[in-house]
């Protein structure tokens, strides 16, 4: 299990969008807002397969930072940023990402009424997992940087 | 083609102010990203953003950095809207201690009332083929997207918009049975055979309109506009969509000439000959009779005249009269002005293309006032019709649908630049097409009923 502290996951919990990051070949971070899905182990993201320059760059280089800061997605004034290394998960891009439909739909009820009609945006439901595996986390408790973050390192057990 | 509009470090920053706080971001010395909400005092006009050292982390020394902004509603019970982010890049530097101040280079972001949803992902389908083409080279094997064979069949053909064929040609069967004409086979082989028609007129559309490129063009499509886009989307390839052009011509021509051994006569060959050529040309070489502005003429002769008094004279072995074609004009008239809208938020992409449809050839106002005068004239041949006694007094139950007229007539000016809001515009428009022709439907069924039980009754003005 990833042992995230429990504020940090009672936050991914919360949150309907954080802002991941991840690098690009020249070295610079780009930064998507996606819904963060939580599993009690590892943090989720989907990707439509339109918006998939991400992924490219997740393949080439699968060091990426989650972070949760906006209180009015979030419902909290604390802050956290996951780093993490990332695998993406695209075997079936049409169906695969599916086994997180109830997790995404917990934040996002209106999902389902668009997956049924998936007829009028096809490509949009064709997505990759994103699977983030928490290595270390900043924590800021009141939420502000002037005050430096709680950092957890995430220790994992061997396979 | 950007999926986004362009964007420069200035007016990201711009964007960048409108945000209560900021997420600073720059790549740590383990390589992995490192993100802090912080509160960017932001000058675009120096084209600087200052912020305060975050607490306990190391930046690095003269790198790049970026801020990003990101925003949506919570909507509970159904998700969130409003959304908008944007990024600016720069390097960072210290001005005065404890504060550091990126200097702006770049930007990029989407705001969804800027570029609707919608358009983004069309703008980006581009994307989208890469990322499988990458996938079927990995992993040596075509990899596409997919939809069901329901789905698929739906989009593909555009089966909905049969009632562009069914309304004419139900029309025209039942005419001629008011006429003393009805035969129950050929009736039911005109309506597949029409349908047929429409398919491969539907599919043929998609083929030639990709090999021009006008459907690529297109970036805002709606549920009513733009073509099946399966194409596009790597549904369905271009070899199998050019196949399935040729399956229902094929099927067509098959019973066309099976109606021709049944019931043939001189002009239902020659409606079968217009027909096909008005068809096919609609956007295949060398007519392109829809690129040169020709289109809305073609589908009100094909889905008006030609659909209705083909049907007529099926039944009546080749006999032509005046009602069914004078019957014909409205409908002929309802099914172009529904091209002619669908065509207004096609417009840009059409005219990239080429394609020089009335929306595209003509102002705003004129095509607002174009399609008052087309409704118009469909009421008035209705009107005139009846009084001179060539349709039944019960015909005028179309008239019901002239507040769905003015409700599109309304609808249209405030919507032309904006898609999305005009396609409720065309659904009423695509729902005046078929209630009208129900209800002239529904006219001859009471002609019909009245003619078996109360034949003395007088139906048409001065007979």
């Amino acid at each position: 299990m990833a042992n995230l502290p429990e504020a940090v996951e009672r936050l991914l919990e919360a949150a309907l969008v954080g802002e991941l990051t991840v690098v690009s070949p020249s070295g610079r971070p780009i930064t998507y807002p996606l819904i963060p899905l939580y599993d009690g182990d590892k943090v989720y993201l989907t990707s439509s397969t339109l918006f998939s320059r991400k992924l490219e760059h997740i393949r080439a280089n699968p060091r990426v930072a989650l972070s949760i800061t906006d209180p009015v997605a979030t419902g909290r004034s604390d802050r956290a940023t996951i780093q993490g290394d990332a695998r993406i998960i695209d075997e079936d891009p049409h169906g695969g990402w599916e086994r997180l439909l109830s997790t995404w739909e917990k934040k996002e009820p209106s999902i389902v009424t668009f997956l049924k009609a998936r007829v009028a945006l096809p490509l949009f439901f064709e997505r990759a997992l994103i699977e983030v595996t928490p290595r270390r986390v900043l924590y800021w408790s009141d939420g502000s940087a002037a005050n430096a973050p709680e950092t957890t390192t995430i220790e994992r057990e061997a396979a | 083609m950007r999926s986004t509009p362009e964007l420069d470090a200035r007016g990201g920053l711009e964007k960048l102010a409108t945000y209560p706080f900021h997420v600073l971001i720059w790549v740590g010395a383990d390589g992995y990203p490192v993100n802090v909400a912080v509160e960017a005092t932001i000058d675009p006009a120096a084209g600087v953003a200052s912020f305060a050292v975050p607490a306990g982390l190391d930046l690095p020394a003269g790198g790049e950095i970026s801020l990003t902004g990101s925003h949506i509603r919570p909507q509970p019970g159904y998700g969130y809207d409003q959304r908008r982010h944007v990024t600016v890049w720069g390097a960072v530097a210290t001005d005065r201690p404890g504060s550091l101040t990126l200097t702006a280079e770049r930007a990029w972001g989407w705001d969804e009332a800027e570029v609707p949803f919608f358009e983004y992902s069309e703008r980006s389908i581009g994307q989208s083929r890469k990322y499988f083409d990458a996938l079927s080279r990995e992993r040596g094997t075509p990899v596409r997207p997919k939809l069901s064979l329901g789905f698929l069949t739906l989009r593909t053909t555009r089966l909905p918009f049969l009632t562009a064929t069914i309304v004419p040609v139900a029309l025209g069967i039942l005419i001629a049975a008011s006429d003393g004409a009805f035969d129950l086979l050929t009736a039911v082989l005109t309506v597949v055979g029409a349908s047929f028609v429409q398919l491969a007129i539907n599919v043929s559309n998609d083929v030639f309109d990709a090999s021009q490129g006008a459907d690529d063009a297109n970036v805002t499509p709606t549920q009513f506009s733009g073509g099946s886009r399966v194409i596009q989307y790597g549904l369905v390839s271009f070899r199998q969509m050019a196949g399935l052009t040729v399956a229902f011509f094929a099927a067509a021509a098959a019973i066309g000439l099976v109606l021709m051994v049944l019931r043939g006569s001189p002009a239902l060959l020659a409606i079968g000959v217009i027909g096909f050529v008005v068809g096919l040309g609609y956007t295949a070489p060398p007519l392109k009779l829809v690129y040169r502005g020709l289109g809305e003429i073609a589908v009100a002769v094909g889905f008006g005249p030609l659909m209705l008094l083909g049907a007529y004279v099926v039944q009546t072995r080749g006999a032509l009269s005046w009602e069914p074609f004078v019957a014909s004009v409205p409908i002929a008239l309802l099914i172009a002005l529904v091209l002619y809208v669908n065509e207004i938020p096609d417009r840009r992409g059409d005219a990239r293309a080429g394609k020089r449809t009335l929306p595209v050839r003509f102002s705003p106002q004129v095509v607002v006032t174009g399609y008052r005068v087309a409704t118009l004239a469909a009421y008035a041949v209705l009107l005139v019709g009846v009084v001179a006694g060539l349709l039944p007094i019960p015909a005028l139950l179309m008239l019901l649908t002239v507040p769905l007229a003015l409700r599109v007539e309304r609808g249209l000016r405030p919507n032309y630049d904006n898609p999305y809001g005009l396609m409720a515009v065309m659904g009423v428009n695509i729902r005046l097409h078929l209630y009208a022709g129900l209800l002239l439907v529904a006219a001859y069924v009471l002609v019909l009923i009245a003619q078996a039980v109360a034949p003395g009754v007088p139906l048409f003005i001065g007979r």
